[in-house]
């Protein structure tokens, strides 16, 4: 898939929170692509010249209380909600995904993993069809992400399950490598559903536990990861070059 | 000044691995009957006489406990 070029004017903000510790991760992704980024702290409501923002993930605010619990109240996600309300888009990856449950912003929740585990190793995610603006693949394509969490374990209730299906807004499934399984019991956390991603009705909103920023230079290929992180960014560069 | 005791536990019906964990490993030091154990959080809250209760219930609902996977119980130390 072609990055750069045309698009080099893209700029993503990467808000910072006390306690974030992949947004060096994701601005060397971002850099490796050939797109701007700059970092937004937490403090500031400050987005100026960013066409889309990325929470990373981390521990902000050590988790205290719960994962995200604390950073959802930083003076940056009054600007966020702001931002998110005029169809701006957001990305929030690991910790990020969970501040933005917290904020509400997305619904649900994520709790500690199922087996009490902090998971580290590389997952199969099956594409499912929704309104997401991060990613325009086909639905059914099989990608592999690394995951990185103590508390990745989506939760909601019947109801909003019900609600997340019928409206596009289930991106991502964990599922097997080939594509098959995509449900509760492929799920390392021991997801709802087998769910490791969703997004707003909207679609400019999308939260995942998987790290997109670490499967992007090809560098860890040889341990079974791919390149695959870098649809998402791509993804967004393109959408929002069309609307312009 | 008023004092609080509050408790956050997971909402009934929602698996709570760490509970089940420690409800195990009891029985295996052989206590026999054990029925359930769920593990939570206490929070103490000390404040002026001005907080209301309806302030304190709003503070577990904003942000001490998370509505989505998480009941609270709000006790006054009188």
């Amino acid at each position: 898939m072609a990055v750069g070029g045309a698009s080099s004017g893209f700029c993503f903000g990467i808000v910072v929170f006390p306690g974030s510790n992949c947004e060096q991760d994701v601005a060397g992704a971002l850099a490796w692509l050939g797109y701007r980024y700059r970092y937004v702290w937490h403090q500031s409501g400050d987005l100026e010249g960013c066409d889309a923002l990325i929470l990373p993930g981390g521990f902000s605010y050590g988790d205290y209380l719960r994962a995200g619990a604390i950073a959802r109240f930083s003076p940056v996600m009054e600007a966020v909600r702001t931002w998110v309300a005029a169809g701006g888009p957001v990305l929030g990856i690991c910790n990020g995904f969970q501040i933005l449950t917290e904020a509400g912003l997305l619904p649900g929740a994520l709790r500690h993993n199922l087996n009490l585990k902090f998971l580290c190793r590389p997952v199969s995610l099956l594409v499912e069809k929704s309104v997401c603006q991060w990613l325009d693949l086909p639905v059914g394509t099989v990608l592999t992400l690394p995951i990185n969490h103590f508390s990745g374990n989506y939760y909601c209730d019947d109801l909003m399950l019900g609600r997340l299906e019928a409206k596009g807004q289930v991106v991502l499934r964990y599922c097997q490598p080939d594509g098959s399984e995509a449900r509760q019991a492929s799920a390392p956390n021991g997801s709802v559903d087998g769910i490791a991603g969703i997004t707003n009705e909207r679609g400019n909103v999308f939260g995942l536990m998987p790290h997109p920023e670490r499967g992007v230079e090809g560098i860890t290929v040889g341990s079974g990861l791919g390149t695959d992180g870098r649809y998402f960014f791509s993804a967004i560069v393109k959408r929002m070059a069309g609307r312009a | 000044m008023r004092r609080f005791q509050i408790h956050v536990t997971g909402k009934q019906g929602i698996f709570d691995p760490a509970g089940e964990a420690a409800e195990n490993a009891l029985a295996n030091l052989g206590y026999a009957g054990l029925q359930s154990l769920r593990i939570g959080k206490y929070i103490e809250l000390e404040c002026s006489d001005d907080i209301s209760s309806g302030q304190v219930k709003e503070m577990c609902e904003r942000l001490l406990a998370n509505p989505v996977i998480e009941d609270f119980r709000i006790d006054e130390v009188v």
